[in-house]
């Protein structure tokens, strides 16, 4: 194995890890929030990502293929797509079984990941999708005698890292990310103490629901979206929450570039175990340390 | 007691049915698998865990099917399923020792994690496994009998009626045991089971192990059934599956999961006729149902119909009685 192949591993792995850290970090918010571990985030990332294809080959077909708008057209679809469909879910079913078992909860979301598959069906069939004019449009980069593509250079890893930094900033400094810290450490005691806790959940799954559509849109570029995608996205991104702690969101950003790496490596070296290093991380992880990577311990309630 | 009734003439309605229109033997031997791989999905769901990656031995019994077949021509049809159902067992049994140590979200992801792992290899080792398009599973011969393939079917649904029975009746006393009792007392209190000096995580070892058997056993008689085993046997989808027969039919009887199979296939089959595009959604829209109308499922309804009556008939007597 080559210094070449190890550069494109590492470029490859980062921007597939910048993907896989959006869609976890929505995932490990509507945790921290509300408990709930969202199986329909799955079809939250593939509805993302047609919107966004769509979009852009809408865009492209009025001629307006400047490189501003395409990737603020990935940006509006996942906007769009979260608000809608995080609206809809929270308030329309996730509110109504907010007080029932866990795993009941879980199967909620299964159950509308599930409806959702169908209406993506419905809408864009079952032909694959994608949004190469993005990529085509931003050049590529030669480095070290390599060419990669500005796209996945820069762009995915300059977009994830500011989604954090943001993040982080909203939730430490401003108000209602403050009250967001607080519903999440115990959301009886902050409700005690006036936070509208109702609302707080509703913010953190529109904002959860936004960065898992801005995953696919963004993976929409690079990848064809076909049937399927969210499914296995749901699945592998839950194995980055897991592996970081439920909850953790710097956790996500480091399991995430693990993961990410790991996959790339694997792909350019053993193919037939890509899929399975995740998993494979993760059990690893868990045996070591059953609550993740950065999980405190927490007392036992009797 | 309506229970046994009904259990029997379900059983009865079955065969009846399989025989006098055999079009219906395929779905009602298909509807059966499903319950009891429910059944098992629903021995763990006693101790308020949830695994969605339990299609994995389905998918682990129907392989060993296919390679044993393959290996042994002549091996006897009943013989495959007792070792479809060993080999889940003995695979359950190291995996049980690591899944046990977690709960409620983290076993049900790790689970779904292993199961994941052996879909990747199955669907990559080709020259083994067959790839995707998996392996051919010939007609083996049933008790010692060579059938056609009408004939194979309806041995197969005796085979099918039979085990579901004296499955659903065993389970239903396990239920009933001390250590079925265990078994849920780590959904209602796991702290206080463990200050009676009980090891929880052995319980629930053995909860894992018998779930791990039955789901194994339907793959078995699935994988015999269908001539072919893939990977997508043991999908997280089809673990999904297996937990919606399972909140469908309700945990209150063993009972549940089969008549959430029977209503499963029937789903199946009006979506396939009616709503061919849609019938995730139609299984989506009918787990979100039941989640919100009856979280305890058919058996959950039938018991307080029954309750109900049965406070109705108390107060009768104690009307007469003053």
């Amino acid at each position: 194995m080559n210094v070449d192949i190890l550069l494109l591993a590492l470029v490859d792995g980062l921007s597939y890890a910048g993907l896989l850290f959006l869609v976890a970090l929505g995932l490990t918010l509507i945790f921290g929030v509300m408990g709930i571990l969202n199986v329909a985030h799955g079809a939250l990332y593939a509805c993302g990502g047609y919107t966004a294809a769509t979009f852009i080959s809408w865009a492209t077909g009025l001629g307006l293929a400047s490189p501003p708008l395409l990737v603020a057209g990935l940006f509006l679809a996942a906007l769009l797509v979260g608000l809608v469909l995080g609206f809809v879910l929270e308030v329309g079913l996730l509110r109504q079984v907010q007080d029932k078992d866990p795993i009941l909860q879980l199967l909620v979301t299964f159950g509308a990941f599930l409806i959702l598959e169908d209406v993506q069906s419905l809408i864009w069939g079952s032909a694959p999708y994608s949004a190469s004019e993005v990529v085509t449009q931003l050049g590529t980069i030669e480095l070290f005698g390599i060419t990669y593509t500005t796209y996945q250079l820069l762009l995915i890893p300059l977009i994830a890292l500011l989604v954090y930094a943001l993040l982080q900033y909203f939730l430490r400094h401003t108000r209602i990310g403050k009250q967001i810290i607080a519903v999440t450490h115990n959301a009886e005691v902050a409700t005690a103490l006036g936070i509208h806790s109702s609302r707080i959940r509703l913010v953190t799954f529109v904002v959860a629901a936004m960065l898992g559509a801005l995953g696919g849109a963004l993976a929409a570029p690079t990848t064809s979206i076909v049937p399927g995608v969210g499914t296995d996205m749901i699945v592998l991104s839950f194995s980055v929450v897991a592996t970081a702690g439920l909850g953790q969101i710097t956790g996500a950003l480091i399991a995430a570039v693990l993961i990410g790496l790991a996959r790339s490596l694997a792909v350019y070296t053993v193919p037939e175990l890509e899929v399975v290093v995740p998993y494979i991380i993760m059990v690893i992880v868990l045996l070591i340390r059953p609550y993740g990577l950065f999980t405190v311990a927490q007392a036992r309630k009797i | 007691m309506i229970i046994s009734i009904l259990s029997l003439g379900g059983a009865t309605a079955c065969l009846f049915f399989g025989v006098l229109f055999p079009w219906m033997k395929v779905p009602i031997v298909i509807g059966l698998c499903y319950g009891l791989a429910a059944l098992g999905v629903s021995v763990l769901m006693r101790a308020g865990q949830v695994s969605f990656g339990h299609a994995m031995y389905a998918c682990i019994s129907g392989y060993t099917v296919a390679f044993l077949s393959r290996s042994f021509p002549n091996a006897d049809g009943l013989l495959l399923i007792a070792a479809g159902t060993v080999t889940s067992l003995l695979a359950a049994a190291p995996i049980g020792i690591f899944v046990v140590r977690y709960r409620e979200i983290f076993f049900g992801m790790l689970n779904l994690a292993l199961s994941m792992v052996l879909y990747s290899v199955l669907g990559k080792f080709y020259e083994i496994t067959g790839g995707t398009d998996g392996l051919r599973v010939d007609r083996s011969t049933l008790a010692g009998l060579h059938f056609e393939r009408a004939g194979y079917e309806t041995a197969l649904l005796v085979v099918a009626v039979f085990t579901a029975l004296a499955f659903g009746w065993t389970v239903q006393r396990f239920f009933g045991s001390s250590a079925g009792e265990a078994l849920a007392g780590i959904k209602t209190n796991e702290t206080r089971l463990e200050y009676l000096g009980l090891s929880t995580r052995r319980i629930l070892w053995n909860g894992y192990m018998i779930s791990a058997a039955l789901v194994g056993l339907s793959g078995a008689l699935f994988a015999l059934l269908q001539g072919l085993v893939t990977p997508e046997l043991g999908y997280w989808v089809r673990s999904g599956e297996f937990i919606f027969i399972a909140i469908l039919g309700g945990a209150a009887h063993t009972i549940g999961p089969f008549l959430g199979a029977a209503v499963f296939q029937i789903i199946q089959l009006i979506g396939a006729m009616f709503f061919a595009g849609i019938w995730k959604m139609l299984l989506g829209a009918t787990l979100i149902a039941v989640i919100l109308i009856a979280p305890s499922g058919l058996t959950g309804v039938l018991k307080f119909t029954r309750k109900l009556k049965d406070r109705g008939q108390s107060s009768h007597s104690i009307a007469e009685q003053s």
